[in-house]
């Protein structure tokens, strides 16, 4: 995450987004077109609902003993030659990387993508050591040009049209400005190529680590996860705990559902397994990989009520469907991780006190639930961060005594005809109190209510 | 037949039509309809945000109210779905309430399920005219699971044109209580809601949500649009 957290100004955020038009067209095309896509990409599979029980239920599995699946892991990755790390925190696992980085004399660094990277905030941490760090994704590789963060899980500048590129390119790259996708491609490719060619170290994520082989799985499209992982000598992969598969023979399923939910492709265009660093007689492969596992919280929010949205696989087809997230982008919820999947896990993640506006932002529409692959309740735990809100005082004071007003007047029949009698004399009243935003989109309340009519 | 008619707060309070369309309805088709005294609201406005004993305390007045064995029949998949889902949760831990909330979750009807499934209100058919189209709102579709019904309702309007929403499932912006603490939010939804009617070129837009429909109205006064927003109930019931 590049900037502070700003999940706690999530209304005035949201207002801005929401008056922002170039940011609305662009956010509205591209949910748009990833929500047909995926409908499209589903819609001759035969056994869907089969194929997401399954995936759940391997999660699920999972979750239940996540800790001898890490084991498992570490074990297995280790026999197959990678140096396993474990951090309990972002300020760990960050220092962890730089160490090997720096020990090994690493300035140049190539990063293919990696959300948990951006969750604990690498980036900067490896500058300020005086490293150069090149994001190699091109959407990635856009947004730090411009010195923002990611606005989604999968395309971080869903944000941008391609004439906001073009005039970011050539102002910064010093290329003639163009908003063709093809020349901008190249221009990018012709960068980063150098820039893999000359890399000391690549850094990386992974979507699924099998903890019966050790190896990491990634899903890439661009080809510039592959050169990250295996183009330097040193491999460095971070990923968050939760990423466990228990075997490789569980993949099958996953690489179905994950690119049709994430972006209407049958298969991305590489999916790359590493099991290990190169060996001899292998024909590519980092000579040396290192796995940094970060909890940063994770534990914690197992034993907790809310645990089931770690079975997520970071697909990000509940943002796409999302009447809120489509509506603000990304980067008003504050922190790393938009949409249901986001304002939960930055919940959880950042703590209540950081976070806590953002659990209003959904209108508990239930379109996320609809399309999640692996049933992730994204509703029921948007309830239930709503509800640890109010229980740990995080709630409007104003709004406290309201709801508090409403439950004894709604459970009180007389206190409630009463109310409807006092609504209607002074609605001019009330109208002005709650404001043209609200009251105001409210029509007057009937001369008669329907009780006084009724059979 | 008899059933309770649950005619949610926000029908009593700000559209009583809607209630006199659904009596209306209800007794066309042979039902004798009651209205328990004392009813109020189901506790959603606190429930949606987070204040459980709030909640509780309405939906343990709702489920005084409500008692016997006839169905209980309301204007709002919304109500029918908070019913029906989230009071058994409410009183998970409180097995009395609990089985009163699971009794009155398994007789709890959204109107249109009610006229189709129970009464084949369609199968008569009903009076119409123009061209209306039909947002379908979400805890009726995806928490109640009510997709068709409405649906067959509005093919057995007779001299009426349906015309499909563009994207008819996303959310119109209402939300509850979302409207009031991310009003620029639900304002923009209802504006992209207002722009996908206006765009099927209907002269009437139905729902069976009077939130949503409450939310949709204002975009379209807002543009000055001439199109009409009326509930279900009340389109069905003008021609009968």
């Amino acid at each position: 995450m590049s900037g502070a957290q700003t999940s706690l100004s999530f209304r005035s955020n949201a207002g801005k987004a929401v008056g922002n038009q170039k940011l609305r067209a662009a956010m509205k095309h591209a949910a748009d077109t990833f929500g047909t896509k995926r409908i499209d990409a589903f819609a001759p599979v035969a056994d869907v609902e089969a194929m997401r029980d399954r995936a759940s239920a391997i999660r699920e599995e999972v979750l239940k003993n996540l800790p001898r699946y890490v084991d498992q892991f570490v074990a297995s990755a280790t026999r197959a030659g990678a140096t396993v790390h474990r951090a309990k925190d972002a300020t760990v696992a960050k220092e962890i990387i730089r160490k090997i980085l720096a020990d090994r004399g690493a300035r140049r660094i190539v990063k293919g993508k990696s959300m948990v990277s951006e969750e604990v905030d690498l980036n900067a941490h490896l500058e300020a050591a005086g490293m150069e760090v090149v994001e190699t994704d091109l959407g990635e590789y856009i947004i730090q040009l411009e010195g923002e963060a990611p606005s989604h899980i999968i395309v971080p500048a869903i944000h941008k049209d391609r004439r906001q590129v073009g005039k970011l390119f050539s102002e910064r790259l010093g290329v003639p400005y163009s908003d063709d996708p093809q020349v901008l491609t190249r221009t990018a490719r012709k960068v980063l190529r150098e820039k893999f060619l000359s890399a000391d170290a690549g850094v990386s994520g992974a979507n699924f680590a099998a903890a019966d082989t050790g190896s990491l799985v990634l899903f890439t499209n661009e080809g510039n996860g592959r050169m990250v992982t295996t183009v330097p000598p040193l491999h460095v992969a971070i990923l968050s705990i939760e990423k466990m598969i228990p075997s490789l023979a569980d993949f099958p399923d996953f690489i179905r559902l994950l690119p049709r939910s994430a972006t209407g492709q049958t298969i991305t265009s590489y999916v790359s397994v590493i099991t290990g660093p190169r060996k001899p007689g292998d024909a590519t492969g980092a000579k040396e990989l290192h796995i940094v596992l970060l909890d940063n919280g994770r534990t914690e929010i197992l034993g907790g009520e809310s645990r089931d949205i770690l079975k997520c696989i970071r697909c990000g087809a509940c943002m796409n469907v999302c009447p809120v997230y489509r509506t603000v982008g990304g980067h008003a919820y504050g922190w790393t991780y938009p949409g249901p999947m986001g304002l939960i896990l930055t919940t959880l993640l950042t703590g209540m006190a950081k976070s806590h506006p953002v659990v209003d932002a959904s209108t508990l529409c239930g379109a996320c639930v609809d399309v999640c692959p692996v049933r992730v309740p994204l509703v029921d735990i948007i309830l239930q961060l709503r509800r640890r809100k109010v229980r740990e005082g995080f709630s409007d004071p104003k709004e406290k005594a309201g709801m508090a007003l409403f439950g004894k007047v709604a459970a009180s029949p007389a206190l409630f005809a009463l109310g409807q009698r006092l609504a209607g004399r002074f609605w001019p009243v009330v109208r002005v109190l709650g404001g043209k935003d609200v009251a105001g989109r409210m029509p007057a309340p009937a001369k008669t209510p329907f009780r006084r009519k009724a059979p | 037949m008899r059933a309770q008619l649950f005619g949610t707060c926000l029908v009593d309070s700000f559209f009583p039509e809607v209630g006199e369309a659904t009596v209306k309805l209800l007794r066309r088709f042979g039902v004798t309809v009651t209205f328990p005294k004392g009813q109020t609201c189901c506790g959603q406005p606190a429930y949606n945000v987070g204040y459980q004993a709030e909640a509780r305390s309405v939906a343990g007045h709702f489920l005084s109210v409500f008692r016997g064995e006839d169905p209980i029949v309301t204007p709002s998949g919304s109500c029918a779905a908070m019913v029906k889902h989230h009071y058994p949760a409410l009183f998970r831990d409180d097995p009395k309430m609990r089985a009163a909330a699971e009794q009155a979750a398994g007789r709890v009807f959204e109107l249109s399920q009610f006229l189709v499934q129970v009464l084949r209100a369609h199968e008569k058919g009903f009076p119409g005219k123009g061209k209306v189209t039909y947002h379908s709102s979400c805890h009726l579709t995806r928490a109640l699971g009510v997709l068709e019904e409405p649906l067959i309702l509005l093919q057995s309007l007779r001299g009426a044109e349906f015309v499909p929403l563009p994207d008819a499932a996303l959310c119109c912006g209402f939300g509850g209580m979302f409207m009031a603490k991310l009003p620029e939010i639900s304002c923009a939804l209802a504006e992209e809601k207002a722009d996908s009617i206006v765009a099927t070129g209907a002269d009437t837009v139905t729902g069976c949500d009077a939130g949503c429909l409450m939310n949709i109205s204002d975009a379209m006064k807002k543009r000055g649009s001439p199109v009409r927003v009326a509930h279900l109930a009340s389109l069905l019931a003008e021609g009968i």
